[in-house]
């Protein structure tokens, strides 16, 4: 075989394997379009669920996710971020930095069942919170920051050198060379990082299974105190997400209309991801450009 | 070292005046060597470096010029396992010493770099970065300080519509001008210039050299270059390493037209390197 050939099947096999990919996912959108979009209506998304009878939303389950999502962040985030920096810009090579490397790439990898177990154990009966949302964020964050961290550290390690070497030979300190050198440069891959993880926040149902528990109470979103048992910013209240919701009304629901409250569910959910994907991208590069200067 | 704190003392002048005085060198070296690991890459070179005068650095690659010239504002602490030995006296201080304030040492004693690295922000705030760390946070000011040390580079009038575009829609000669601007603006003493036109056409290069013998008014300006015709139309004076030793360095015009040593000769000539 010349290597003309060998270049041109090459070029094929990675066509049908782009196809495949494509085809997989328009595949999935379409099936949970086709079955979700005509459940979902505007009192779908603003009533409240039911567990006994049909007609129930998902208004609380949408809340929660964005705001289980959002506290899961607030965590995830800024350790995640340090953490990144300390592995690449602090960290001395050699066994101590291996080793952490490697805990970080285990802990990334734990089923998220057992995530769920050490979080009930930990989050929910040690801390004697109960099913909380700051229970189901901690645990989230567990296997969220190890990805945070991979993903600081690799756009941190991509930044070049010259930059690096640039600010420090103006007479700047390491600290401020982070800060206001590589950090922005490697703004556009962390954001990247931060969005792959807050999806899997979005589409998490085992590790919150445990720790922020299967169901809302009564909730008065004009009450704004996050330190009122009835409002929905308080952090020490259990909260079911729409992920768990899916599980829950499919493998224990009680409603006649499972498949409708599950399938729209589904839809919503996989619109909020895309949603929040697109928007984060959007602000993203409107910082972006505003920090370097490119319109 | 000790003669020359006797002298200060005996004359009874302030450490400015001694300096009027004795203006001469504004870099004097020790018995430099420096290793990366167990490995030498410059073997024990004594040399005294000129005030206000360009001196260009040449030789061969690995020869050890370019890891010379990092270790005058101490960018080889960032190389892991690269440690120097000797001394490099500024203003009486031992650079190389470990209770120097490396951050304000570099501020003292600049650097160019080989590919331009401006920084992924404006024009301006290329500019800004370093004097708004250093705590100047007027705008006037650094108007001012803008302009200024971009017309010190020769390039304000190609800038001045769009200060605040990204500094990397400018071309390579722009890029590698800003960062001489942006070196200058710190106010340093010494300019250390790693082969600062070797990525640049010949159109850009013929602007960095007009702009470096137009620098050594106000600073004394070392600079690293491949380019024999650079060394010689530039620099006052040369010194040239081989394998990590200085093997000659004398005036400029000395050593491209009479080397006192055969192997300058033939290097320059272009027989080897």
């Amino acid at each position: 075989m010349n290597s003309k050939t060998a270049d041109r099947i090459a070029t094929g096999a990675f066509i049908a394997i782009a196809i495949i990919i494509v085809s997989i996912l328009a595949g999935l959108f379409f099936y949970i379009f086709i079955n979700g979009l005509k459940y979902i209506s505007f009192d779908f998304l603003t009533t409240p669920s039911s567990n006994v009878r049909a007609g129930g939303g998902i208004r609380d389950q949408l809340f929660n996710s964005f705001y289980i999502l959002f506290i899961t962040m607030l965590i995830t985030v800024p350790i995640g971020i340090g953490g990144g920096i300390y592995m690449a810009e602090y960290a001395k090579p050699g066994k101590v930095t291996d080793l952490i490397r490697t805990c970080i790439e285990v802990l990334s990898s734990l089923p998220s069942i057992v995530i769920g177990m050490f979080g009930l154990l930990v989050f929910v009966n040690t801390t004697g919170w109960g099913y909380t949302i700051l229970g189901g964020a901690l645990a989230l964050t567990v296997f969220n920051l190890p990805t945070m961290v991979r993903t600081t550290e690799d756009a941190i390690r991509a930044v070049p050198r010259d930059l690096k070497e640039a600010s420090l030979a103006l007479g700047i300190t390491h600290w401020h060379t982070i800060k206001t050198v590589i950090l922005p440069t490697a703004f556009p891959s962390i954001l990247t990082g931060a969005i792959l993880a807050s999806g899997r926040v979005f589409g998490e149902a085992a590790a919150l299974l445990f720790t922020a528990g299967l169901s809302t109470p009564r909730l008065d979103y004009a009450n704004w105190n996050p330190f009122s048992e009835q409002s929905p910013l308080n952090i020490f209240r259990p909260a079911e997400t729409l992920a768990v919701h899916i599980w829950s009304v499919n493998t224990q629901g009680l409603i006649p209309d499972v498949e409708a409250v599950s399938s729209g569910s589904a839809a919503v959910l996989v619109i909020s991801v895309l949603i929040f994907n697109l928007g984060a991208r959007w602000i993203g590069s409107i910082i972006h450009k505003r920090v370097t200067a490119t319109k | 070292m000790v003669t020359a704190i006797k002298e200060r003392i005996t004359l009874d002048v302030t450490a400015q005046e001694y300096r009027e005085f004795q203006p001469e060198h504004i870099l004097t070296v020790k018995n430099l060597e420096i290793f990366y690991g167990e490995k030498r890459a410059v073997n024990g070179i004594s040399m005294d470096i000129g005030k206000n005068n360009v001196t260009a650095l040449i030789g061969p690659s690995g020869c050890g010029k370019s890891t010379f010239l990092r270790s005058i504002n101490r960018m080889n602490d960032l190389i892991p396992g690269a440690r120097a030995e000797g001394e490099i006296l500024y203003e009486d201080l031992n650079i190389l010493s470990d209770d120097i304030n490396v951050v304000a040492l570099r501020k003292e004693i600049g650097m160019v770099f080989q590919k331009p690295n401006p920084f992924p922000k404006s024009i301006y705030e290329n500019i800004t970065h370093a004097l708004k760390f250093a705590g100047m946070k007027k705008k006037s000011v650094l108007d001012e300080i803008v302009e200024e040390s971009l017309q010190k580079a020769a390039l304000w009038d190609e800038v001045k519509d769009r200060l605040h575009k990204s500094a990397l829609s400018l071309s390579g000669g722009q890029q590698q001008r800003l960062c001489i601007a942006r070196t200058i603006a710190m106010k340093p003493t010494v300019i250390l210039l790693d082969e600062p036109s070797s990525a640049l056409d010949p159109i850009s290069n013929a602007k960095v050299e007009d702009l470096i013998v137009d620098l050594k008014k106000d600073y004394s300006i070392i600079i690293v270059t491949h380019n024999m015709q650079q060394a010689s139309r530039i620099s006052d004076k040369t010194a040239f390493f081989l394998s990590g030793d200085l093997i000659e360095y004398d005036d400029t015009e000395k050593i491209f037209t009479n080397p006192s040593v055969q192997k300058t000769e033939e290097y320059i000539s272009g027989r080897f390197g």
